[in-house]
């Protein structure tokens, strides 16, 4: 009866997801295979051998992928990046809708909602929906084989943490677009160039030197790079430390500038 | 309990709503007691809406005093929006939802059982006749349906206050009659109604009393007849004339009654006995295409008041 208002946000996420949550959960598990097949195996199986033969002799290839096959090296590293992605495409169009299109959220409004329970239900179900997402992934991971040992597991809770720093400075900067035209840049010139460059497909030691410590600085990169080395057990504490510290922070600023985007928009 | 039924349930002093440097509610003053319906009247920009949203504490109130249900909407919005019921003057359903899920999530809303909403939206459904189609999805439905659904689900919490905003703008007659039907029903039971239209038929048929907005002011209240006999004349000779003879009657209106009106379309003849004014004007030689008497109405007032017609 007492439920906090923003779980009742959430419920009502919850019931829009029950209408599609079959398709969602088929295209979360297709994604990785895709990926993982085409990438992990087949590119892999390309870079691999040219690891054993040509990199061995010049001492890159293996040892910049960590002695582990370029399957096992990509997959931490795009369950990361599929978080993000997945948080990009529920953190803005959705936010569009409830704001200009169904306003929705404005239906929630006269109620004894307030707007941080809108933004708060919101950014609650977007986790769940990164937990699912992030979850299925894992499973394609063991599927592949494309695991390290167990600890991999710490890679799904890491990916949720990846997609919550995107979620919440997206959803801001969604509150504050007239229409959607705004997305496509978002895409094109962030979270696409960051999916190819942040480590993701190759150890950012492989990009022109010029251009690491940008690469270093991107959220993508950090969070990578914790799934990763949590995943291959390479992990040292003031490195994870850092990611975790760099991530938290993102979402925790998000949510406050979130906050004041969703007011500014919605309490006229 | 007697308190309430004594002391206004909505309170305005010098109620002021500004965006910027534009200033959408000028200093209102006004009153609404328990079991009123309440109107404002105005055209399309006149403050209604911004007036409503004020009221319904999802708009902050720029300046001046608001009191609703006796609380006050800076500080207790959440506690008095549990206690109203909405409708926008935009449907905010949720069209990937079904009629009845649309009305359950909103009883959720207000933190309300679900045993309680199960109960209550079958009544609802039923009082806006759309028990039939309580499965299908919102897109479905046509515009009076939305709108009648939007009815039943800013009633699923019981509200003493319900908060109208245009509720039947785009409607067909039909459409409209069963909102009206649906609307006096619920006055009846008690329900205080507040409602923004530029319909008079709609503030004659709905409102016990109302002020007549324009340009974020209030320009005249009373009841629809105080209305009519403060601010018209009992009767109105309507004259539509034949395609630029309008224009070249100069004088030969002057003095056929109180006062004469030119539309663009046709001429207005405030007259306490609009027959006698036809008389005058037939010996007087005018033969227009068109003439009819009627009584006065709201839209009279607000052309008197105003000087513009309520619908441009």
């Amino acid at each position: 009866m007492l439920m906090p208002p923003a779980l009742r946000v959430l419920e009502h996420e919850l019931l829009l997801y029950r209408r599609v949550w079959r398709g969602s959960i088929v295209s979360s598990f297709l994604n990785p295979v895709l990926f993982l097949a085409a990438m992990g195996l087949g590119l892999g199986s390309y870079v691999s051998q040219n690891a054993s033969t040509a990199g061995a002799a010049t001492g890159g290839g293996a040892a910049a992928l960590g002695g582990v096959s370029y399957l096992v090296f990509i997959a931490p590293g795009l369950l990361a990046a599929t978080a993000m992605q997945a948080a990009a495409g529920e953190s803005t169009f959705p936010i569009m809708g409830g704001i200009v299109w169904d306003r929705t959220f404005l239906g929630m409004l006269t109620t004894p909602i307030r707007v941080l329970d809108v933004l708060l239900g919101k950014v609650a179900y977007i986790t769940i929906r990164l937990a699912l997402v992030s979850g299925v992934f894992f499973v394609v991971m063991l599927i592949f084989g494309a695991t390290h040992g167990l600890q991999a597991i710490l890679a799904v809770p890491s990916a949720i943490l990846t997609g919550l720093a995107f979620t919440t400075p997206i959803v801001a900067y969604s509150a504050t677009q007239k229409d959607a035209n705004g997305f496509s840049a978002l895409f094109r010139f962030g979270v696409i160039p960051l999916f190819l460059f942040s480590g993701t497909f190759f150890p950012i030691g492989q990009l022109p030197t010029i251009l690491q410590p940008l690469a270093v600085i991107t959220p993508l990169w950090h969070g990578v790079d914790l799934c990763r080395t949590l995943a291959l057990g390479t992990a040292d504490a003031p490195g994870v430390l850092i990611h975790v510290g760099y991530l938290g922070a993102m979402a925790v600023f998000g949510l406050a500038l979130a906050n004041r985007t969703f007011r500014r928009r919605l309490e006229l | 309990m007697l308190e309430t039924s004594t002391a206004p349930l909505i309170r305005a002093r010098a109620l002021t709503k500004r965006f910027g440097a534009f200033t959408a509610v000028d200093a209102i003053d006004f009153d609404v007691a328990p079991g009123e319906a309440f109107g404002f009247l105005g055209p399309n920009g006149a403050g209604k809406t911004s007036a409503m949203r004020m009221i319904g504490c999802v708009s902050p109130v720029s300046g001046g005093e608001l009191s609703v249900l006796g609380m006050d909407p800076r500080a207790d919005g959440p506690r008095i929006r549990a206690r109203l019921g909405v409708v926008p003057q935009q449907d905010t359903l949720d069209m990937e939802l079904t009629v009845s899920e649309n009305l359950s999530i909103y009883g959720r809303y207000f933190g309300l059982p679900r045993s309680l909403i199960r109960e209550r939206v079958a009544d609802l459904l039923d009082f806006v006749q759309l028990s039939e189609r309580a499965r299908d999805r919102v897109e479905s439905l046509s515009g009076g349906m939305k709108r009648r659904l939007t009815i039943a689900r800013s009633l699923i919490n019981e509200p003493e206050l319900l908060l109208l905003d245009e509720p039947t703008t785009g409607l067909d007659p039909q459409a409209r009659h069963l909102l009206w039907d649906r609307l006096y029903r619920l006055k009846q039971k008690g329900v205080t109604l507040v409602l923004t239209t530029h319909y008079m038929d709609e503030a004659e048929q709905l409102c016990d009393r109302l002020v007549v907005m324009d340009k974020a002011r209030i320009v005249a209240v009373g009841s629809p007849r105080q209305l009519i006999e403060q601010h018209s004349s009992r009767e109105v000779l309507e004259m539509r004339f034949p395609v630029g003879v309008q224009e070249t009657l100069d004088g030969a209106l002057d003095g056929l009654g109180e006062r004469v009106e030119r539309l663009p379309d046709r001429v207005l003849v405030y007259a306490d006995d609009g027959d006698a004014a036809a008389m005058a004007a037939h010996e007087r030689g005018l033969r227009p295409e068109m003439s009819l008497v009627r009584r006065s109405s709201l839209e009279d007032v607000f052309l008197r008041l105003t000087g513009r017609s309520l619908v441009d």
